[in-house]
């Protein structure tokens, strides 16, 4: 079997969810391979060829996949890895952009989001928000997967020393074009991969109000994220979103504050590791799913939560 | 300019779902049906560029059950002009999906293709993206903003970290986010106007596409149950548990 790993980057440095993905294809088994497409990505390729368990890193550096858009990585994914057994990407905004194009392209159906590796052709992957997970076996001789980076502890990031090999193939489909962008700047840690997360609700009353979430994260080097209902209120962007139809998160620590817990939300962060839910009732179903509960107004809570993180950390 | 928007008959968003109790499946037996929360953004959003005189014609086509025919229904009362039903009984995974939908394309040959960027069933993914691929068109995925100037859209689309605009030559394929429109009611008139449009219906075998699932399904289990823990009494238990028992901070 050989594997085909599509990196996920920014042009300039390897994203961690990579190396989860990278995981997936050791539990898979067979060789694998990296496949870094982008525009002036030679740190991304350097990075690759480090990590654990990479045979081998293929560099596509182009103009017509310096942002990644669907129609051009569609084209040389699915020219790149017609000769592989797998093809696997994270299941993040560009792989879940691009990868259906290369099932398309290849005849194949493609296995979406899997948590689990049960063989070579069977994957575990959740369902209607997470309410049921489905173990699904692919029949098609190419298997197009995207994984959920959560699924899987991601391989070393140093020790691998695989060979660098450039492709000189250029796929521009000519349908689409970058107009702009616009991303969030933050410090803090990204918000999939942190080790804590903190996160708001519709309980937070308004955008000025998640300052107080910041200040603690800040303390405990966290990321900060939201529900669906602080979202769609407008208090933060939309890139903050931990749920089913947002990032999905599973930290060491997710503090929730405000957020009463809808099945949507827990669909988004229920694998982390200690939850913690601070609401002022009682009854909000994210108490069924916290390890620590403190009924408290959020208000009162959180500035003593600043204090007391202030004399521990 | 023609608008195709894609619906689908999913669980209704607030049914709790039960897992059957051999493990074959969702238990959908009297369960409440409903249009799929992002097929109704694509459908808003196509009655919307008909009324600012961008769309001329909205044709909206479903795949399922006879029952489907409801949600068709559903989108002609909220707007739509004309109904396509493509009728099976059987499980049409997206591959196959977008393989019957570009059987639409080809003959109704719509400029703008809106289709919700996933199903919360299945919540795959992909049938958009396929589709596009395989009729050869650009794709604007996750789509918060749809912007049509002369030849071209311009779609701003929802990724991790922010927006990002792409501009797709016409025709192209948009699936929607949560936060492209917010849906409006069908009125009872529009209701009782929309039995009156046109609706076909197709078997998929008459628009010559074999729709046999590549992916089975070897078993639907319910998640593990995570265990509620305790209440504290104030911040500082809190702080304690986090530090000397948990060990996370």
């Amino acid at each position: 079997m050989s594997i085909l790993v599509i990196a996920e980057h920014d042009n300039s440095s390897l994203k961690q969810a990579t190396l989860n993905v990278v995981a997936a294809a050791k539990a898979i088994g067979g060789d694998i391979d990296v496949l870094v497409a982008g525009e002036n990505c030679g740190a991304v390729a350097e990075a690759a060829a480090k990590a654990e368990g990479v045979n081998k890193v293929l560099v596509a550096d182009n103009a017509a996949y310096g942002h990644f858009l669907g129609e051009n990585l569609g084209d040389l994914v699915a020219e790149v890895g017609k000769g592989y057994s797998h093809i696997l990407a994270a299941a993040g905004t560009t792989g879940k952009d691009f990868m259906p194009r290369v099932a398309a392209l290849l005849d194949v159906a493609q296995v979406s989001d899997i948590i689990r590796v049960e063989s070579e052709d069977t994957f575990v992957r959740p369902i209607y928000a997470g309410n049921a997970i489905a173990t699904v076996k692919a029949n098609d001789a190419i298997k197009v997967v995207t994984v959920r980076p959560t699924g899987f502890d991601p391989v070393a990031a140093e020790g691998g020393s695989a060979s660098v090999e450039q492709l000189d193939v250029v796929k521009d489909a000519g349908l689409s074009s970058f107009v702009s962008e616009e991303l969030a700047k933050s410090d803090r840690p990204d918000l999939a991969s942190a080790g804590i997360v903190v996160s708001g609700g519709r309980g937070m009353q308004n955008g000025d109000n998640f300052k107080m979430l910041e200040q603690v994260a800040d303390l405990m080097g966290a990321a900060v994220g939201a529900s669906r209902a602080a979202v769609d209120a407008g208090f933060v962007p939309n890139d903050m979103q931990v749920g089913q139809t947002g990032k999905i998160v599973a930290p060491q620590l997710y503090i929730a504050v405000g957020i009463s817990g809808a099945i949507q939300h827990l669909a988004g962060m229920s694998d982390s590791k200690v939850i913690v839910a601070i609401n002022k009732d009682e009854e909000a179903p994210i108490f069924q799913v916290a390890d620590y509960g403190l009924v408290a107004d959020l208000f009162e809570a959180v500035p003593q939560l600043e204090e007391e993180l202030k004399k521990v950390l | 300019m023609k608008v195709l928007v894609a619906v689908k008959r999913v669980i209704d968003y607030n049914v709790k779902v039960r897992v059957k109790p051999d493990n074959t499946g969702v238990d959908l037996a009297n369960v409440k049906m409903a249009m799929n929360p992002f097929c109704e953004i694509a459908v808003e959003e196509a009655v919307r560029l008909k009324e600012k005189g961008v769309a001329s014609e909205i044709v909206v086509v479903s795949i399922g059950p006879k029952a489907a025919q409801e949600q068709i229904r559903t989108a002609l009362a909220l707007g739509a002009d004309r109904g396509i039903h493509i009728e099976t009984d059987e499980e049409v995974q997206s591959l196959e999906a977008a393989k019957l939908l570009k059987s639409v394309v080809e003959k109704e040959e719509p400029k703008l293709v809106i289709l919700g960027k996933q199903s919360i069933d299945s919540d795959n993914n992909q049938t958009g993206q396929m589709l596009a691929a395989l009729t050869g068109m650009g794709q604007g995925t996750f789509a918060s903003e749809v912007v049509v100037e002369g030849d071209k859209v311009n779609v701003t689309r929802e990724i991790d970290g922010g927006l990002m605009t792409v501009a797709l030559n016409l025709p192209a394929v948009v699936t929607t986010d949560l936060r492209l429109n917010e849906p409006r009611y069908a009125s009872l008139p529009n209701i009782m106007k929309a039995k009156k449009k046109p609706l076909e219906s197709m078997s998929p075998a008459d628009l010559g596409v074999d729709i046999a699932a590549r992916l089975s399904t070897l078993k639907v289990e319910a998640p593990a149950a995570r265990q509620a823990g305790v209440k504290v009494a104030d911040v500082a238990e809190l702080v304690d548990k986090l530090k000397n028992e948990a060990k996370v901070i």
